[in-house]
């Protein structure tokens, strides 16, 4: 254990001592085209990011040194403490987990200006216990360059950690309101487990039915499929339960009947959505609820209308 | 095929105290009430030879029996669907009698509805089963559709959308039903009437359900003999002739739940319960003087109206207007005080008013009473009957 410890930190410590790594020049110059995907990923509307004298925002300055998705393995560039990270998933602390991150801004950035980045290893700490399992901290600061000017820098820390073994699923405590399913239920069960919304179809006339049953009323056959449903409809009744206390909700709850553009109503729970604000008529999606460990609902939500 | 109509009667009433804790059996409770009825007819156990009661009572044929001295039996059936059977208990007797299967038959329903069992709160087994009704109920338990003011309240909402009935209307029938249990002492409510704005400011059950129109739960038993009218007609009461009764349940009907009809703002059961009661008595609205209308929630009152052609579909919110269904009303409902007033005998404490009515001996009797429509329970297969004088 101390061996491993001490082989470990040797490792750091030389990558520490390496101090600055070679400056790698940015994959794009600064740029209005992912300053602006950028911003409305973020929902920033700052107009300083955009138009003639736009500036990038600060805090976009890792992206413009990211490599991208498909990285060229010939361009990759290895860090001094990739030896590092390397040895310490050989032995076994395989999982990662990001813990920190500062970021200091030295000035804006203009659109047009080349970046490079340089990154130093500060230090690494442990073995630390922690709830995800043993681990050491790793932390190291990358500065942005403009020439060169630094421009901004990151202090990074991150935990490799030897994943604990798996523990048992903890199983969730019984959801008390369960249904009663037998062979000519069952599709509809095992179709919510699956996120499908079925509803049973003759298999001889195509008549559709909800609630299903074993036979076809309209032409007396046993065969059954079933469609799924779009998974839209309308509330055409809905009640909200106060009194008394249900076993495994909480009150007040929406219970809905909607009438689905297939031609069959359903039963479910209206979720998501202030109470008062639900009304017959009112366009809903289904959406699923794990209960608990077995059973699954389809519960319905809102169709938000256009503004 | 001869007619059921006119050939029996109720000939005797009988019931125990209504309370919230009887402190006693169930079969206590029955067996009290089967003897009060029977006193009332001036009828002994031994003359007992058919008994006929709910699917849902705990107490058998037999147990009530033994315990009343009731020696052979020749007759004995249960009506399913809940409330719905009261007054098919009273056709499965007058039917017995009838074809001669017995001569005296008891329908009784004794419970401890509010200190034993009380219906109004969840029951995680309802779905817990896969016989017909257990999947039914499969489709909405889950989501915590699992009260009967809860089921109510479903189609109260689509009704209330349809027609543009509102909380006021059902209050209206709430606050019917009080003013008739506040001259009634053995109501619960007896001496407590309310408003309209006490009726609005109740706390909210289900929405659109408030307190106030949702009916009581009670402790109790009523029993009821039927006999031949004409033997009645010789025993200590004047007879309640049995001029039609009837069930009634409906294309996709459901328990509490049918909610997968094309139009979900009636009670069609009700509708076919209302024409087989006018065809087989020959009766007409008009003809009825007062109605044991169900009332174990005020908006079915309004649907039952209309089901039984007391006034057209989405039109009983102007019936009840100005107290129409009120004692002194163009038609008095309930005159008991229902189920929301006096107490939740699933219906067949109404059956007993609806013979006092047409005997001339309730507290609030209403002048003239030639013919009682009696209404079972709604919103699953039901049942009605049409008492007159004779």
């Amino acid at each position: 254990m101390t061996e491993l410890r001490d082989h470990l930190m040797a490792l750091a410590d030389k990558a520490v001592a390496a101090g600055d790594g070679p400056r790698h020049p940015a994959p794009h110059p600064v740029n209005a085209i992912m300053t602006s995907h950028w911003t409305e990923a973020m929902g920033d509307r700052n107009p300083a990011y955009t138009g003639q004298d736009a500036v990038a925002p600060p805090a976009m300055i890792q992206v413009w040194s990211m490599e991208g998705l498909s990285r060229d393995p010939a361009k990759e560039f290895r860090r001094a403490m990739d030896d590092v990270f390397d040895a310490l998933d050989q032995s076994g602390y395989t999982g990662v987990v990001a813990t920190n991150c500062e970021h200091t801004y030295h000035r804006y950035l203009s659109m047009g200006e080349e970046l490079t980045s340089s990154t130093r290893m500060l230090d690494m700490v442990g073995p630390k216990r922690t709830a995800l399992g043993e681990g050491y901290f790793v932390t190291w600061n990358v500065t942005w360059f403009s020439g060169d000017e630094p421009v901004a820098e990151m202090m990074f820390r991150l935990l490799k950690f030897q994943p604990l073994r798996p523990v048992e699923k903890v199983k969730r405590e019984p959801y008390p309101l369960t249904p009663a399913v037998n062979g000519d239920t069952r599709f509809f069960w095992d179709g919510v487990r699956q996120g499908e919304l079925r509803i049973q179809k003759c298999g001889a006339c195509g008549e559709l039915r909800h609630p299903p049953g074993p036979v076809c009323p309209s032409c007396r056959s046993a065969e059954r499929t079933h469609i799924v449903a779009g998974g839209t409809g309308t509330v055409y009744s809905y009640v909200v339960h106060h009194h008394p206390a249900v076993p495994g909700r909480e009150t007040p709850f929406v219970v809905a009947v909607v009438e689905l553009p297939e031609g069959v109503r359903m039963v479910g729970n209206i979720v998501q959505y202030p109470i008062e604000d639900v009304y017959v008529g009112m366009p809903v999606r289904v959406t699923y609820q794990e209960m608990d460990d077995e059973l699954t609902l389809p519960m319905w939500v809102p169709i938000q209308e256009a503004v | 095929m001869s007619s059921l109509s006119g050939r029996t009667a109720v000939a005797g009433i009988g019931a125990t105290e209504f309370s919230k804790e009887s402190g006693r059996s169930e079969l206590q409770l029955a067996a009290e009430a089967v003897f009060a009825a029977l006193d009332d007819a001036g009828l002994s156990p031994s003359d007992v030879d058919g008994m006929v009661t709910y699917t849902q009572d705990s107490n058998d044929e037999i147990a009530v029996a033994r315990e009343v001295g009731i020696g052979d039996l020749s007759f004995f059936s249960r009506v399913h669907y809940g409330g719905g059977a009261a007054c098919g208990t009273v056709l499965h007797a007058a039917m017995a009698v009838a074809t001669g299967a017995a001569e005296v038959v008891v329908c009784y329903r004794a419970f401890n509805e509010r200190s034993g069992r009380r219906f109004g709160q969840p029951n995680a087994r309802l779905s817990g089963e896969p016989s017909s009704q257990g999947l039914e109920m499969s489709w909405h338990v889950p989501y915590g559709l699992i009260t009967p003011a809860a089921w109510v309240a479903m189609f109260a909402r689509r009704y209330m959308h349809q027609y543009g009935v509102t909380s006021e209307d059902f209050g209206r029938v709430a606050v019917a039903m009080r003013r008739h249990a506040s001259t009634n002492p053995a109501a619960w409510f007896y001496g407590r009437p309310i408003t309209l704005a006490e009726h609005q400011a109740s706390k909210w059950i289900v929405d659109p359900l408030h307190l106030l129109d949702c009916c009581q739960e009670s402790d109790g038993a009523v029993a009821l003999v039927v006999t031949a009218a004409e033997r009645a007609r010789d025993l200590r009461r004047s007879p309640a002739v049995i001029a039609a009764a009837a069930q009634g349940s409906g294309s996709g009907q459901m328990m509490m739940t049918s909610y997968y009809r094309d139009d979900m703002s009636g009670l069609p059961e009700m509708g076919v319960v209302g024409r087989k009661l006018w065809e087989k008595s020959g009766l007409s609205p008009s003809e009825i003087q007062t109605a044991i209308i169900y009332d174990h929630f005020t908006p079915f009152v309004l649907n039952q109206l209309e089901e039984l052609g007391f006034c057209g579909h989405g039109e009983a919110k102007d019936f009840i207007q100005n107290g129409g269904i009120e004692i002194d009303g163009h038609l008095p409902v309930n005159p008991h005080g229902g189920q929301l007033g006096e107490a939740y005998i699933h219906g067949m404490n109404g059956i007993a008013e609806a013979v006092r009515q047409i005997r001339g001996t309730a507290v609030n009797q209403v002048a003239g009473v030639q013919n009682v429509l009696v209404t079972a329970g709604t919103g699953v297969p039901t049942s009605g009957l049409i008492l007159s004088q004779g």
